[in-house]
């Protein structure tokens, strides 16, 4: 059984083929990059594994469990978490509040006992608290921990938004173009940070990404798309010495 | 109906959160993620049709109606002043609902994932947030809400088809204490309440009608964001 797998995956929107029959496996423990030029279908890609577009055809299987169809509040309960390009807040919270609403799956405590406080409760929020505390020690937020997340410098918000994708205890973490936005600094505590989450956390990654450093530092394998189409598939640097990856990037040789 | 008078109230309480969460079904959930705009255009349309609907029923029409409650007759006396317990009650009850709404708000999960839903349903879908549930939740809460609040008010301003226009004063209100703050709407509240009744008792006739408005003016001036809005700096 394979741990995360698409088949033949397609979408249409009117006449346009956004995604057109891509399949791929990721194995438990890895990080696989999907790369691609400008409008290859890699969000798109991202937007219907986290289930907010319905494919036209095709099968998304996470752990032997088949996907598709499926609501899209139900992908936390799976244990898959996602963060997104242009960087999806709750803006007017703090740190430490977006963090713990990542917590909202791991809790179920009912209406009435969470209105008198009751012990189950307590229990429950200490809980919530020390692995969001785990979380802020991990990605160093200890500093903006109480700040208002609409104030803060967008590298930071990247990074909160990292912590708060974790702080659902994802066997699966979809990232969105992790560097995006980010200075060559940040983007280098990105690279780290990635690798970390899957050595030290165990966590499987899958992820879209354009800065070429970034993707051999960090990718076991690289998918690459255009056109909504497969073109190559393999470790980094066979992908990116791979013909047609050139072609899609560079044009067709001079005749 | 011949419901004791506090049967009526849980009874009207629960058939206006059915209500609300109806009206999400079938008139907002097919504009989810269009702008706040739309909606407040949809639920002002709605409410003219309604009270439309309801003027056209016969037997209720556009008679005003007086609601006996059992406050209705007592008087509280301390000292020199002379209090209705009539408002008493009605004060003490607003209370009482601020308090109850303020740690559902702040303490349930259910109203912390209705606060994220609120400020993004895309990020609430993978905290695992149910949105489209969670949205007919704060419909029917808020029908439930207004259901109660109308309730409060009936013995004041007597049972008609017009008398939820007083939701109009409201605004101005939140605009004072700042949208989307329970605390910023109380203080709101008793500051146009006041001001109002205030400028009703000292000024010349008519000042009362925009008295409200002048201090929506000079608080935005000051404070655009209202007295307990969060300020938001945007850094470029």
């Amino acid at each position: 059984m394979s741990f995360f797998k698409v088949e033949q995956l397609g979408i249409r929107f009117g006449g346009v083929v956004a995604v057109n029959d891509v399949s791929f496996e990721v194995n438990r423990g890895e990080v696989f990059t999907i790369i691609g030029p400008n409008g290859a279908g890699k969000t798109t890609i991202f937007n219907l594994v986290g289930l907010i577009y319905p494919p036209t055809s095709g099968r998304i299987e996470f752990e032997g469990r088949e996907l598709t169809g499926m609501a899209p509040h139900r992908v936390a309960e799976f244990g898959i978490a996602r963060t997104f390009q242009n960087i999806e807040l709750f803006e007017h919270a703090s740190v430490l509040q977006n963090l713990l609403i990542g917590r909202h799956r791991h809790r179920a405590t009912s209406l009435w006992q969470e209105l008198l406080f009751l012990p189950s409760v307590r229990r429950r929020e200490i809980e919530a608290r020390e692995a969001v505390e785990k979380v802020i020690d991990f990605l160093e937020l200890a500093k903006y921990r109480d700040s208002l997340v609409a104030g803060l410098p967008y590298g930071v918000r990247k990074v909160v938004e990292l912590g708060r994708a974790l702080a659902t205890e994802p066997k699966l973490l979809l990232l969105d173009e992790p560097s995006s936005g980010l200075n060559p600094e940040e983007t280098d505590d990105m690279a780290f940070w990635i690798e970390d989450i899957k050595k030290l956390l165990g966590i499987t990654v899958l992820m879209v990404e354009h800065d070429m450093n970034l993707v051999s530092r960090v990718s076991d394998r690289v998918l690459a798309l255009n056109m909504g189409e497969v073109i190559a598939e393999g470790t980094a640097a066979e992908v990116q010495s791979h013909p047609a990856v050139i072609e899609a990037y560079l044009g067709g040789a001079v005749k | 109906m011949g419901l004791p008078y506090w049967a009526m109230i849980l009874f009207a309480i629960a058939s206006m959160a059915i209500v609300g969460m109806v009206a999400e079904r079938i008139v907002l959930r097919p504009v989810l993620g269009y702008p706040a705009f739309t909606v407040v255009m949809i639920t002002i349309g709605l409410g003219y049709v309604l009270r439309g609907v309801v003027t056209m029923v016969p037997g209720w029409g556009t008679e005003t109606y007086a609601l006996r409650t059992p406050f209705s007759e007592g008087i509280l006396k301390l000292g020199d002043v002379v209090l209705a317990v009539q408002q008493l009650a009605v004060i003490g009850m607003t209370a009482l609902l601020c308090f109850v709404l303020y740690l559902f708000f702040r303490f349930s999960r259910i109203g912390i994932a209705m606060q994220a839903t609120s400020q993004n349903q895309l990020a609430a879908y993978y905290m695992g947030i149910p949105v489209r549930r969670v949205n007919m939740m704060i419909w029917g809460l808020s029908a439930a809400v207004a259901a109660f609040a109308g309730i409060l008010l009936a013995p004041v301003t007597f049972v008609h088809s017009n008398m939820g226009f007083i939701g109009l004063k409201a605004f101005p209100a939140a605009v004072v204490g700042g949208f989307g703050s329970v605390p910023g709407s109380i203080v709101g509240g008793l500051i146009i309440g006041l001001v109002e009744a205030l400028a009703g008792f000292y000024l010349p006739e008519g000042f009362k009608d925009v008295a409200a408005y002048v201090v929506v003016l000079v608080v935005l001036l000051v404070w655009p964001s209202g007295i307990f809005g969060e300020t938001v700096r945007k850094k470029v």
